[in-house]
């Protein structure tokens, strides 16, 4: 047998090279391979290439202020922000009439309201978050929609509707309304005063406004809160039906959510709008701008739908059980133990969807409605103003707009997750 | 105790299998009416407003034309060759989107990884711009802001090689094949074949001897080195028509409409911020253990991540990627906002008003997306049947 003994010591080996201070950052950080180093100096000289141009168009040499499009139609001038600011009511309204735009404001106002309330369940507990849904909420849809311009022309008016902001804040507050009462008002009362507000009703002494005048911003978010409102309850009974015991009722649900889900949402649409009024009574053939808004709540389901059946198997059995062996009924069960857990685990996957549904309502525009996007590309082809720099401003405008609601949106949802896991984490 | 008279007798009322039944078959009714009332309602009014209900304009002839076709099609084909037309243009736009979204979700996915802070920040900008803002005003920036305002095509932009870009589209050089080169395509097919059979020979003599193969470069000659070979033994039976600018306009090569490049582009940087994303989550799902054992054991970094991360980071990544794939496809569909001749765009577009077939065309062209996406879920869930975790 032979043995191996090491006889003499290992080399003694050079402590790991570390350099402290900025070159060591620098070093750790950037230039750390031989793959990300390359890319990163590429990446860095791409910025110092781009993003003094990227500057000296959307502000310095862009043009803020201007009649028609002469102006902007200089060699060598930036962005055009004044064909954004004369066209700011058209993107806001669509052709909504002008006298008649507080009638929009109001309903934003309190649908806004409401929905902080709903969706920021304990954020007044500390006090920046009670200053920010008091007042934070509707100076922001006050900046939004009537803007500074609108204020100056009628200040009675837009001043009122941010009273009646945060006096309705400050209602939902210091009364302390239930939760669930709140609910009940957004999802049945506030729409039917939403329809006669922005309709018109003579009962009210309101002018008629034909859906055909109504676009621009306001339409984008009327479409996305009626997809978002109508697809929650949808969703949550068809994710309930795809997991029932009830074989005909899976069977139905199965089928109208991988429909929905296996075809896009264009063609969605196309039925909506062609086929719909051929199934239905004469006299019952709806309305021009309801066909798409029936079409996107009917899509939004099937996806709310599936994110549901993701929080409803999530839930362990032996919840179901316990509610059973306490003798609950299947709809006591439901309401009373697994939708409320099942929902909480996935409000974070809930908005992700209404991120995408509310980039979906830009395809609204295939059927002919005036939305935001729609305005937007209606508007670059005024010949009053037509340049080279109007499109990329008015694209560069409106991808800001929506990075704004979505990326705020997924900050939220971020937000949520972690407040969710709180029980969770160790 | 088997004894039924032993249980308390339940009015039939709540018995729960007798419920059960009587929802079921109240659902059915309802469901039954509504679908009869709406055939019925269909019907009348299809009669009412002289809309066809059969499907005769089938092989009709279609009297317009379309700008991209890849197979022949003239204003005197039918509709059913309008309707081919539409489907092979959205899978090929579809196909190409696919395959580059992959690879560039792979990359910004990977990137925003590193621990290189401008590489992952830059990775993360990206990401964040391009998930938050909707896909259609990225495809109508890309074609109204980029593609429309470049200079026509006496100023296009070289790219070398004779690839010019200008504002009537992408001109590329056309390959033109003579008799001898599809010995080319078995070559490189033989060649794919050997380089499959090397792989799994060295994989059976690491198993009996423990040695390692050098696959890698292997499999690069055993792909690569056959259809040059060919090519060259052949006579060079590919040769190239390049565009050459003749007058105000490009002659020979061949043009790839802006659409396309437009809508191709869009639907890949779009659909890579995504893909990014999964790839992510799907990576620092693999647990820092499973890194940490596999380096105590000596494998290299690159060994650790072929070997160890990559492929129980594709059990996670592979289902939300069919998904993406799908969403790509049907995506795709948006191509009518810009004008690119695909299914919806031809079909659900142009098809529609000349017939007035309502319900019929967008019933086809449903059908046509739902199989789509069922092929592709029945593919993806093979694939993913055979990566899934074996558990005793």
């Amino acid at each position: 047998m032979t043995l191996y003994l090491r006889g003499d010591d290992a080399p003694v080996l050079a402590p790991p090279t570390r350099v402290g201070g900025a070159f060591g950052w620098l070093r750790e950080h950037i230039f750390s391979g031989y793959v990300s180093g390359p890319l990163a100096l590429a990446f860095i000289s791409l910025i110092v290439w781009l993003l003094p141009d990227l500057i000296r168009f959307f502000v310095l040499d862009a043009i803020w202020s201007a009649n028609d499009g002469s102006a902007c139609r200089v060699q060598g001038t930036g962005a055009c922000w004044a064909f954004v600011d004369r066209k700011l009511d058209f993107f806001r309204y669509g052709s909504y009439p002008g006298s008649e735009h507080w009638r929009v404001d109001l309903t934003l106002m309190i649908g806004t309201v409401l929905s902080a309330r709903l969706l920021w369940p304990d954020g007044q507990k500390s006090r920046s978050g009670l200053l920010a849904f008091l007042f934070g909420g509707p100076l922001f849809i006050f900046l939004m929609m009537p803007g500074p311009a609108a204020v100056l022309r009628e200040p009675g008016v837009e001043l009122s509707i941010l009273a009646v902001g945060i006096a309705l804040a400050c209602v939902l507050e210091f009364l302390n309304i239930r939760t669930l009462w709140v609910a009940i008002v957004y999802f049945f009362i506030f729409p039917i005063l939403a329809v006669y507000l922005l309709k018109g009703s003579a009962v009210l002494g309101l002018m008629q406004v034909d859906t055909n005048l109504w676009g621009g911003i306001f339409l984008s978010l009327l479409v996305a809160t009626v997809g978002i409102v109508f697809s929650l309850p949808a969703g949550v009974l068809l994710a309930l039906g795809r997991r029932s015991e009830l074989p005909a009722v899976r069977f139905f649900s199965i089928l109208y959510i991988e429909f929905v889900r296996g075809v896009p949402f264009i063609t969605v649409l196309f039925m909506a709008n062609t086929m719909l009024p051929l199934f239905v009574p004469d006299n019952w053939s709806p309305d021009r701008l309801m066909r798409p808004i029936i079409g996107f709540a009917l899509f939004a389901a099937a996806y709310m739908a599936e994110e549901v059946r993701g929080g409803l198997q999530a839930i362990p059995k032996g919840q179901s059980e316990g509610a059973m062996a306490l003798g609950l009924s299947y709809w006591q069960r439901m309401r009373l133990i697994i939708l409320p857990q099942a929902l909480t685990l996935v409000i974070p996957g809930i908005v992700n969807i209404f991120i995408s549904l509310f980039k979906d309502t830009t395809l609204v525009a295939i059927v002919g409605i005036f939305d935001f996007l729609r305005a937007i590309d209606a508007a670059r082809i005024d010949p009053v103003w037509t340049g080279p720099t109007v499109s990329p401003t008015v694209y560069a405008f409106a991808a800001a707009f929506y990075f704004l609601f979505c990326f705020g949106m997924s900050r939220y949802s971020q937000m949520m997750e972690e407040r969710l896991s709180a029980g969770r984490r160790r | 105790m088997s004894d039924a008279a032993a249980q308390p007798s339940v009015s039939l009322l709540y018995n729960p299998r007798f419920r059960g039944f009587i929802w079921q078959a109240i659902l059915i009714l309802i469901v039954g009416f509504l679908s009869y009332e709406a055939v019925v309602n269909a019907a009348t009014n299809m009669r009412a407003r002289g809309i066809p209900t059969d499907f005769s304009f089938w092989d009709r002839v279609a009297s317009f034309d379309i700008n991209q076709t890849l197979i022949t099609y003239s204003a005197t084909s039918t509709y059913g060759q309008a309707f081919l037309v539409g489907l092979l243009n959205t899978l090929l736009a579809a196909i190409i989107g696919v395959v580059l979204a992959t690879f560039l979700g792979f990359f910004i996915g990977a990137a925003r990884l590193s621990k290189n802070f401008v590489v992952s920040k830059l990775a993360a900008i990206y990401v964040e711009v391009l998930r938050n803002t909707p896909l259609l005003l990225q495809l109508l920036f890309i074609y109204n802001a980029v593609l429309k305002p470049l200079p026509n095509p006496r100023d296009s932009i070289s790219f070398g090689a004779g690839i010019y870009l200008n504002n009537r589209g992408l001109v590329v050089p056309d390959p033109q094949f003579a008799p001898g080169a599809v010995y080319i395509l078995v070559a490189a097919v033989l060649g794919l074949a050997a380089s499959v059979a090397f792989k799994a020979y060295a994989k059976k003599r690491q198993f009996e001897r423990g040695e390692i193969l050098p696959v890698a470069r292997m499999s690069a000659a055993l792909i690569l080195l056959p259809p040059v070979i060919v090519y060259l033994l052949a006579g060079q039976p590919i040769s190239f028509d390049t565009p050459v600018l003749r007058g105000f306009n490009f002659v020979g090569g061949m043009r790839v409409l802006p659409e396309f490049v437009a809508l191709v582009v869009g639907l890949s940087i779009y659909t890579a911020a995504f893909i990014a994303e999964i790839v992510r989550a799907g990576i620092l799902s693999v647990s820092h253990g499973q890194t940490e054992a596999a380096q105590s054991l000596g494998l290299s970094r690159t060994q650790t991540l072929k070997l160890v991360v990559v492929p129980q980071a594709l059990r996670v990544i592979v289902p939300p990627l069919t998904n993406q794939f799908l969403a790509l496809t049907k995506n795709s569909s948006l191509a009518v906002f810009i004008g690119y001749p695909d299914l919806v765009q031809v079909f659900a577009g142009t098809v529609l008003n000349q017939t007035g077939a309502a319900v019929q065309v967008i019933a086809i062209t449903m059908a046509v997306y739902l199989v789509i996406s069922l092929i592709t879920a029945m593919i993806m869930n093979v694939y993913n049947r055979r990566m899934a975790l074996v558990e005793r």
